[in-house]
């Protein structure tokens, strides 16, 4: 049995934060959602301190094998979340990462305190791929920022706190040996990459932000790459992710030297997929041999 | 009822021309019958996102009408391939496999539960917005409650499925009028033409407006009940990448701020619900 900071998994998939409603999903599949849950820890949506409408749509695009999304972080914020979000997410059959972003220290140590004081939540994510608004910089491009705000994190729980990498930097292991100096207990990588695409129609940016974040299949290689910069960078325990469809695509990312590995996209195209997938890395562990597994899918 | 966890294989039952479009039945063993207004999310098990390129992701489509089979349901979809995830489902061909999710989203609600003081229906479908109310005219012929159809073409090549979703035998069915601009069929003009015209009578709150059509005409719908007083449920369509609440990407203004997400939301939404139907 995979564990992550002593948080024992029934098997090595979880979900991307932001890629999978659980309570929604629990009104449109009802109960075999949970007799079948597809991931083995849950990771909410990002949390941010005050509720948050999300981006004027159009917010997705579909690209060659993937898509581009300026979905804007729609959440009911810290209070919201506690009073509903919270005791249904409980109630799921799988342990509880809770994953939350602010623009500023102060804010960042609120929500850290309030989630982690919380039995239910067994860990926290935190999405650095934000403005520091003091100092304009997006933390998780900067190794000094992003080390700083650990150490004013890490004072404030014993829970693991693990920090999502951006892949839109040169060097993602620097960021990572920084999150390890200012005491983070994981990594999990890659959020989405920066990302445009131009509706042919219009000649007008698709998305109503501009721009957004690539996920999908055509990222993967990419995704794999970082993963194993981190790995060889810092001993930090990582949540592998990117464009996962099958258990031969987990099992390249476990092989490049992930702990776990995160389902996002693929959520979209089957709400079951990390069931599957785990079933189908299961077989690959059996086999030994995954192109095996990959031949097999096809 | 809910949907099936997971995506499931259906088999396409048939694939016929209709017009510019095609009426494509997929034979569902798995799931319940779905509710008049609610849509699966599609794509073929082949030559759908393996080895890169587009489609990649699901395309939500309304069910059109659906039947009992002899295992299962069949389920009747109206298609216009327009991009390369309705294209692919348009060469869909009897026997191929296709990833089916679903049904999804809310139902058309009968006129006294939209409206208590209404008695009766009017149905609005422009172009392959048609599809979703034919499964609700039949619903509503089958409860005995009174309605009007009122259907609107760009050209004949546009007015595909009329044939196979409006007609009993060989003739149109008595409740329906047309509007076409190309004046190939009814009334020359756009169908919100006959939307007016039917509200300005006395008896119009008596109704209750069901309209599925391109953003302009549902707009253009939304605001004349307003103007006269009458509910109305519009079905609404917006790009989607899971059809579940995940993806956060169906985003629709609220009139009080915010958005619902037109997946578990909608597709059905009041008029009064949202703020207007966006259209270019």
């Amino acid at each position: 049995m995979p564990e992550l900071c002593g948080i024992e998994l029934e098997h090595p998939l979880i979900n991307a934060s932001g890629t999978y409603d659980a309570i929604a999903a629990q009104k449109v599949f009802g109960d075999q959602l949970l007799e079948e849950f597809p991931f083995s820890a849950f990771v909410s949506k990002t949390i941010t301190p005050e509720p948050r409408a999300g981006n004027e749509p159009q917010r997705i695009w579909e690209t060659p094998a993937g898509m581009i999304n300026s979905i804007g972080l729609p959440n009911k914020g810290l209070d919201g979340f506690l009073a509903e979000d919270l005791p249904q997410l409980a109630a799921l059959p799988v342990p509880l990462i809770v994953s939350v972003m602010a623009t500023n220290r102060e804010d960042f140590s609120r929500l850290v305190r309030e989630v982690a004081e919380r039995d239910e939540v067994v860990g926290i994510e935190l999405n650095v791929s934000c403005p520091n608004v003091h100092s304009g910089l997006i933390v998780g491009e900067q190794p000094s920022e992003t080390e700083a705000l650990m150490e004013a994190l890490r004072p404030l729980t014993e829970k693991p706190l693990i920090v999502k990498l951006t892949p839109n930097v040169a060097d993602p292991g620097s960021v990572a040996v920084a999150a390890a100096a200012g005491g983070a207990d994981a990594v999990s990588l890659i959020n989405t990459l920066k990302a445009s695409a131009v509706n042919p129609v219009t000649g007008q940016p698709a998305l109503a932000a501009g721009h957004g974040g690539l996920s999908g299949p055509a990222v993967r290689p990419i995704a794999l790459q970082q993963v194993r910069a981190v790995k060889s960078a810092c001993e930090l325990p990582i949540i592998g992710m990117g464009g996962v469809s099958n258990g031969a695509d987990a099992a390249e990312f476990i092989a490049a030297g992930a702990t776990l590995v995160a389902v996002g996209t693929e959520n979209f195209r089957d709400p079951r997929a990390g069931f599957r997938i785990a079933g189908e890395l299961e077989k690959t562990r059996t086999l030994g041999n995954f192109a095996k597994v990959a031949l097999d899918l096809e | 009822m809910t949907a099936p966890f997971g995506r499931r294989r259906c088999e396409v039952a048939e694939n016929k021309v209709s017009g510019g479009y095609r009426v494509f039945s997929l034979l569902d063993r798995a799931g319940p019958a779905p509710q008049p207004g609610q849509f699966y999310m599609l794509a073929s098990e082949h030559s759908w996102g393996e080895g890169g390129g587009r489609p990649f992701l699901p395309r939500a489509i309304s069910v059109a009408e659906t039947a009992p089979a002899k295992e299962g349901v069949r389920l009747d979809f109206l298609v216009e391939g327009v991009g390369p995830g309705t294209e692919r489902l348009c060469g869909l061909e009897a026997g191929e496999q296709v990833w089916v999710t679903g049904p999804l989203g809310n139902a058309f609600q009968a006129p006294k539960e939209v409206n208590p003081d209404a008695a009766g229906a009017i149905l609005v479908g422009g172009g392959i917005g048609i599809a979703p109310l034919a499964i609700w005219r039949r619903h509503l012929v089958e409860k005995g409650i009174p309605l009007r159809v009122l259907l609107g073409f760009r050209s004949q090549e546009h007015s595909g499925g009329l044939d196979e979703l409006f007609c009993s035998g060989d003739s149109l069915c008595p409740d329906v009028r047309l509007a076409s601009e190309d004046g190939h069929a009814g009334h020359q003009g756009y169908v919100t033409d006959l939307v007016a015209a039917m509200l300005a009578g006395d008896d119009a709150t008596s109704a209750v407006v069901y309209s599925c059509g391109p953003p302009a005409m549902l707009e253009a719908v939304r605001v004349l009940c307003e103007e006269h007083g009458v509910s109305c449920e519009l079905a609404m369509e917006s790009p989607m990448a899971c059809g579940f609440g995940a993806c956060f990407g169906c985003a629709v203004p609220k009139p009080d701020g915010g958005y619902m997400r037109l997946c578990v939301d909608g597709p059905i939404v009041r008029g009064d619900a949202i703020a207007e139907v966006a259209h270019a």
